[in-house]
């Protein structure tokens, strides 16, 4: 079937399995080798400089042209044309021939019809015995140059079919790209969650850890421990859900913060901050609920200053609302602090000049903070004439609705989808 | 509280200082000032009228035509008021004036009568009807005689002033009342304060011939006195006070309870004023009240008293519940002609457990509950009886009839002055700080180095070296504090649990959920429709005053309220739901809590609808039980657990689905449930096919897992074999499995289940299901006849095990 002579396949094959062997093998396990070289074709390998393919060609080959090679053969036997003639009238005919030709299959033909071993050139070559001495080299020359001409011309040729070939093929596998693509559903993060983590990872870059508390708390960890004694006015600020006398659904996140110092047994530094729920006694409406988070933080250390909080906060408010914001403190009370401050960051709507979100005042309340109540320090084992420590404290809903709009704290309970992946970036 | 600007410009100069400008001030110094209300705002073209003439309207029966002087000027006004008269001065909006909420007066015909203007109420100018005198709340507003006719008539209701609304903090108390006010804003401006010096003119004849007072509780009454006032009128009161109380948000009353609002809101000392001749006796005895003891008080209410509950008593029954509110029957009537002041000092938490206990704040008990300062007790009862006296025509008699003592020494504190720098991170001199307390008026020296101060009884909020630190501080100026960072560094990081449970966030987000966050309160009815991980054995916690039953109990479980989470969408026609919690829950098995419950962290998800949504890929694919299961099964894989998981058909859990639901089992100890919702439960909800799980997030992210170690990747490839199992229905593909991997020996390397295949081409009550066998030696290549050995072994196996048969 397929004309290769025993040497050359078995120096072929070898080739190939080297140079392209997985190209092959992926064709079909159990292909018989010359099956393989097809598939080969597709690859140019090329085996001790020759293409191989040029010499995997059918045995018998469709005649292409009228005339066969005995043609040739018959005119230098009857001496009417020169030799020389007869080569180059081989040449312009096969030129011609492969200029015309327009199937890769059909190329591999005149291939072998004009370059084969028994092809018009090897003819003349082997004729070349009745030519005188002199004349032999030029001859031979002469053949080789036709040799390569056509050779040349075929391989030039090849190159343009294949080039077609491929071009045929990929306007033929052409999709229509604006087709949407196989996509994998994908979730997201609460809004609540992205506003906390995005703070939690502040502040542990700042040498924070994050610590957390039971969110069912004894009233001595919420109240007692944070210098809010039975009675105190403070309680007014903060109605509490009460489960019995001495336990409440805790209403900050603030006796983490006790529980944490009295682990520590009166050893600094305690630097952690406090996310988590927490509860109050609220009638659920756009701005208020009686569930929500909480973020405060708490250092707790020798000379720690409200300089050093006006400086951690800086960095939060630049960090958190972008780097142009500016800060400013204001005096507040928090029983648990001494002195209390508000923070104020420049408005990020309108960069301080006053709009709808700041209220025309060019400031945004953002967190509440202080210096920790020396009987807070005490009640939870810290000696306040050897520790200073502060304090702060931050909504997250508040946060995030500030930081993208949200008009009603509600909808971060009621979980709408449509909600939820508005927030995908976030 | 509300501080009127013209009153506090009595006390303290305010020239140069709006009132804008003062907010602002206030503000950055401590007490925030919600709102800067100005109640003439708006208002234009008002003028003080005379009215000339008044008769009645010749077309309409309650219509007055109303001849009224404006100065330049005699226009015809028809009147609808009452209370209209000849000889009176009123408020008259002219034709072209402006009145709140932007009403334009214009010309108009009424009833073929032209009227040029409106007579104008209280109300009509923007004041708040619950602060209108009774006498003129029905009817237009009748000015003093001294009212100049054709002047603008706002400054003669004060209604050119700004008032200030402060929010008071538990700390701020002292300035809950004028002068205290006056103080801090003396402090914040560096002026001068000037102060009241009440003047009480006494007859001869002294107090306590009328009255005697006793307190039989002397922990709830430190100090009371009474002076006598005898010979009162009581009437309205002039303009000015009732001005001042309006701005105050008072309401006015009579000359009497006027004058007691008044010197409340200056001194914040709190008054009351009995009857003396309705008030029963003439002792005054002040003890806790008899359990079941009752008054009605002066808005009428009767209320019942507990021995927690301090009174003033006649020396049989309560008059007054102390510090809290009068008993109507020694109100101050317009027949009253003696008066009983009372002026006392109350615990602060004994007031406040009353009016707590009895739901009833009144502006005396909000000020005795913050503490009020012992040295006005006296002064507040002298300047009431001056202005009683001055304005209802009254004697006082001869002097305070008391018991009880007080003390009102200024408090000293210590402490080294350079605590101050220490804390705040300042720089400031010993002159800095000084200047800080002689603004606040506090004396103030520094020893050595030691700062001492006199702490004023005004500011019993001052008690500590912290409180003198944030005085200095809030009246030097944060603004000045520098922004430093601490000296220590210190290094932070999650927890690994905090990370684990980030990367199962992560991976749930990754696995199409969106994350929810529920209430952690729930109904109890919600909380045990559907199961919880342990599934029984604990009382969901309940809330002793819930707000509504709604929220009334701890969950147990995550699913009720992210099952409602679902219907929330169904409900607006959103069908493909995928959501996921992580949260608490409260677990206890005592019926009254003891001690807090158990919080365990829990994650659960909710599925419904298709997976995707139908595209021109593929058809979409409705979620089942496998789809949440494969979810799971990828999250315990990422935590490298999946060998030490294990699935058990579980048919009893309430609200599941009996055939579709699984317990699940880390180490052989159950940790959660994954399963198709009860089709009742399903249809009592409104949902759709919705399949859920629930896992106890802590057992996953403690377990022990061994840290991550490198495996030398095989040098060998690995050969798979594929077998086709036929058996009975009842045997599951968790019990092949687990012989298959009994029995493959160490060269089985994996084990995949790629089909499943009952119905055409196999008997009745069989099923067909199909193994991936992956073998591999890391050491070399494996020959057929090795895996055909094992495999042979495993099918002998599971022959002999399960009566599974090769698929021919």
């Amino acid at each position: 079937m397929f004309a290769i002579t025993g040497r050359m396949r078995r120096r072929l094959e070898a080739r190939l399995w080297l140079t392209a062997g997985n190209s092959l093998r992926s064709g079909h396990p159990n292909a018989e080798p010359a099956l393989r070289c097809t598939g080969a074709a597709r690859y140019p390998v090329r085996v001790n400089g020759f293409r191989p393919l040029t010499r995997v060609v059918p045995r018998e080959p469709r005649p292409l042209l009228g005339w066969g090679f005995s043609f040739y053969t018959s005119l230098l036997e009857g001496g009417r044309m020169t030799l020389r003639d007869t080569l180059e009238a081989l040449k312009n005919e096969a030129l011609e021939a492969v200029a015309a030709c327009g199937d890769i299959k059909d190329l591999q033909a005149l291939r072998v019809k004009y370059l084969g071993k028994k092809g018009p050139i090897t003819e003349v070559l082997r004729g070349m015995g009745k030519l005188p001495k002199e004349e032999r080299p030029i001859i031979g020359q002469l053949a080789n140059d036709v040799r390569a001409a056509i050779q040349a011309a075929i391989e030039e040729k090849q190159k343009a079919l294949e080039e077609r070939e491929i071009q045929e093929k990929l306007a033929s596998e052409t999709i229509d790209v604006t087709l949407p693509g196989r996509t994998q559903p994908k979730g997201n993060r609460h809004p609540l969650t992205a506003v906390i983590e995005e703070i939690e990872d502040l502040f542990i870059g700042l040498g924070f850890s994050v610590a957390e508390g039971p969110e069912v708390e004894k009233d001595y960890y919420n109240f007692e421990a944070l210098n809010i004694p039975k009675d105190h006015p403070a309680r007014d600020m903060q109605d509490s859900f009460y489960i019995t006398e001495d336990i409440l659904l805790r209403t900050h996140t603030s006796p983490v913060q006790a529980r944490t110092m009295e682990a520590h047994q009166g050893k600094g530094p305690v630097k952690i901050i406090c996310p988590g729920k927490v509860y109050r006694r609220d009638t659920d409406d756009a701005t208020h609920s009686h569930q929500f988070m909480q973020i405060e933080g708490l250092y707790v250390d020798r000379n720690v200053r409200l300089s050093d909080l006006k400086g951690i906060l800086t960095i939060f408010a630049k960090k958190m609302f972008g780097e142009d914001r500016k800060i400013r403190l204001r005096p507040s009370f928090f029983p648990f602090t001494e002195p209390s401050v508000e923070m104020d960051i420049s408005c990020f709507h309108c960069g301080g000049d006053g709009c709808r979100v700041c209220k025309q005042t060019g400031w945004i309340e953002i967190l509440g903070a202080g210096m920790v109540h020396p009987n807070v320090l005490a009640m939870s084992g810290f000696d306040p004439e050897v520790y200073t420590g502060f304090a702060f404290g931050m909504g997250p809903e508040r946060i995030a609705m500030l930081k993208y709009g949200i008009d009603d704290i509600r909808h971060f309970y009621t979980n709408d989808q449509r909600f939820l992946q508005q927030f995908k970036r976030a | 509280m509300n501080i009127s600007y013209k009153w506090l410009n009595e006390y303290v100069d305010l020239t140069g200082v709006t009132p804008e400008e003062l907010a602002e001030k206030i503000t950055k110094a401590g007490i925030e000032v919600d709102q800067v209300f100005r109640p003439g705002e708006g208002i234009k073209g008002i003028v003080v009228g005379y009215v000339a003439s008044c008769r009645p309207h010749p077309n309409a029966d309650h219509l007055n035509l109303c001849q009224v002087d404006l100065g330049d000027e005699t226009v015809q006004i028809v009147c609808g008021a009452s209370n209209v008269a000849a000889g009176q001065k009123v408020v008259v909006a002219k034709v072209g004036a402006v009145l709140p909420g932007g009403v334009k007066i214009k010309r108009a015909k009424l009833r073929g009568e032209v009227s040029e203007g409106m007579i104008c109420s209280l109300q009509e100018l923007g004041v708040d009807p619950r602060f209108v005198p009774k006498e003129v709340a029905d009817g237009i507003y009748i000015l003093d005689e001294d009212a100049v006719v054709g002047d603008d008539a706002l400054p003669y209701l004060n209604l050119d002033d700004a008032v200030l609304g402060l929010d008071i903090l538990p700390n701020s108390a002292h300035c809950m009342n004028m002068i205290g006010a006056a103080y801090e804003v003396a402090a914040i401006l560096d002026r001068d304060v000037r102060l009241p010096e009440p003047r009480v003119e006494e007859s001869d004849r002294p107090a306590s011939e009328k009255v005697s007072v006793a307190v039989e509780a002397p922990d709830g009454a430190p100090f009371y006195g009474a002076r006598i006032i005898e010979g009162v009128k009581v009437a309205p009161s002039p303009k000015w006070l009732q001005n001042k109380l309006i701005a105050a948000g008072v309401r006015p009353i009579n000359n009497i309870v006027d004058v007691t609002n008044y010197v409340l809101m200056e001194y914040g000392q709190p008054l009351h004023a009995f009857d003396y001749d309705q008030f029963g006796s003439d002792r005054v005895v002040v003890r806790r009240a008899r359990e079941g003891e009752t008054i009605t008080t002066l808005d009428g209410v009767e209320r019942t008293l507990s021995p927690e509950d301090l009174v003033i008593t006649n020396g049989e029954r309560p008059v007054a519940i102390a510090g809290v509110m009068g008993g109507a029957d020694s109100e101050v009537t317009e027949t009253t002609t003696t008066i009983l002041l009372e002026a006392a000092l109350f615990d602060a938490r004994s007031v406040r457990r009353t009016s707590a206990r009895l739901g009833l704040r009144t502006e005396a008990s909000q000020r005795y509950e913050k503490g009020i300062d012992p040295n006005r007790v006296l002064l507040a009862a002298d300047r009431a009886a001056a202005l009683i006296a001055d304005l209802a025509g009254g004697t006082v008699r001869k002097g305070v009839v008391r018991a009880g003592a007080y003390r009102a020494e200024p408090k000293i504190i210590e402490m080294p002055w350079t605590k101050i720098n220490a804390v705040l991170g300042t720089a400031l001199s010993q002159n800095d700080v000084l200047a800080v307390f002689r603004r606040l008026r506090f004396d103030a020296r520094i020893e050595g180095e030691t700062l001492v101060v006199a702490v004023p009884s005004r500011r019993p909020d001052v008690s500590i070296p912290e409180d003198l630190i944030e005085e200095v501080g809030r009246l030097y100026g944060y603004d000045h504090v520098p922004a430093t960072l601490p000296d220590r560094a210190s290094q932070g990081m999650l927890t690994a649990y905090q990370k684990k449970r980030r990367a199962v966030m992560r991976y749930m987000e990754g696995s199409g959920f969106y994350q929810a966050v529920n209430y952690s309160l729930t109904t109890e009815k919600k909380a045990r429709s559907i199961s919880y991980v342990e599934e029984a054995g604990h009382t969901p916690v309940r809330l002793a005053m819930p707000m509504s039953e709604d929220r009334s109990v701890l969950r147990l479980g995550l699913l009720p309220e992210l099952l409602e989470t679902v219907r929330y969408h169904l409900n607006r026609r959103i069908n493909d739901i995928a959501l996921y919690e992580i949260g608490k829950v409260f677990l206890t098995e005592e019926a009254a809590l003891t001690d807090l419950p158990k919080e365990r962290e829990r994650l659960a998800g909710a599925l419904t609808g298709r997976l995707r949504p139908t595209d021109w890929h593929h058809d979409a694919r409705p979620v089942d039980f496998y789809a949440a299961k494969g979810v799971l099964e990828g999250l315990f894989d990422q935590l490298g657990l999946t060998e030490r998981i294990e699935y058990r058909a579980a048919s009893e859990r309430t609200g599941m689905h009996p055939g579709r639901t699984a317990d699940i089992l880390l180490d052989g100890k159950v940790i959660g449930f994954v399963g198709q919702v009860h089709p009742t439960l399903q249809k009592t909800l409104d949902l759709t096919e919705t399949v859920v799980f629930e896992v106890d997030v802590e057992a996953l992210l403690k377990a022990d897992v061994p840290p991550v170690r490198y495996q030398a990747l095989p040098r060998y490839p690995a050969i798979a074999r594929d077998i086709a199992l036929v058996v009975d229905e009842a045997v599951t593909a968790g019990q092949l499995a687990a012989v298959i991997r009994a029995s493959g020996g160490p060269l089985l390397k994996d084990i995949r289940l790629f089909d499943v295949y009952q119905g055409e081409h196999l008997p009745a009550g069989k099923k067909s299901l199909a193994f991936s066998l992956t073998y591999l030696d890391p050491e070399r290549t494996l020959t057929d006849e090795e895996v055909a050995a094992v495999h042979e072994r495993i099918l002998a196996e599971l022959k002999e095990k399960l009566g599974a048969v090769l698929r021919g």
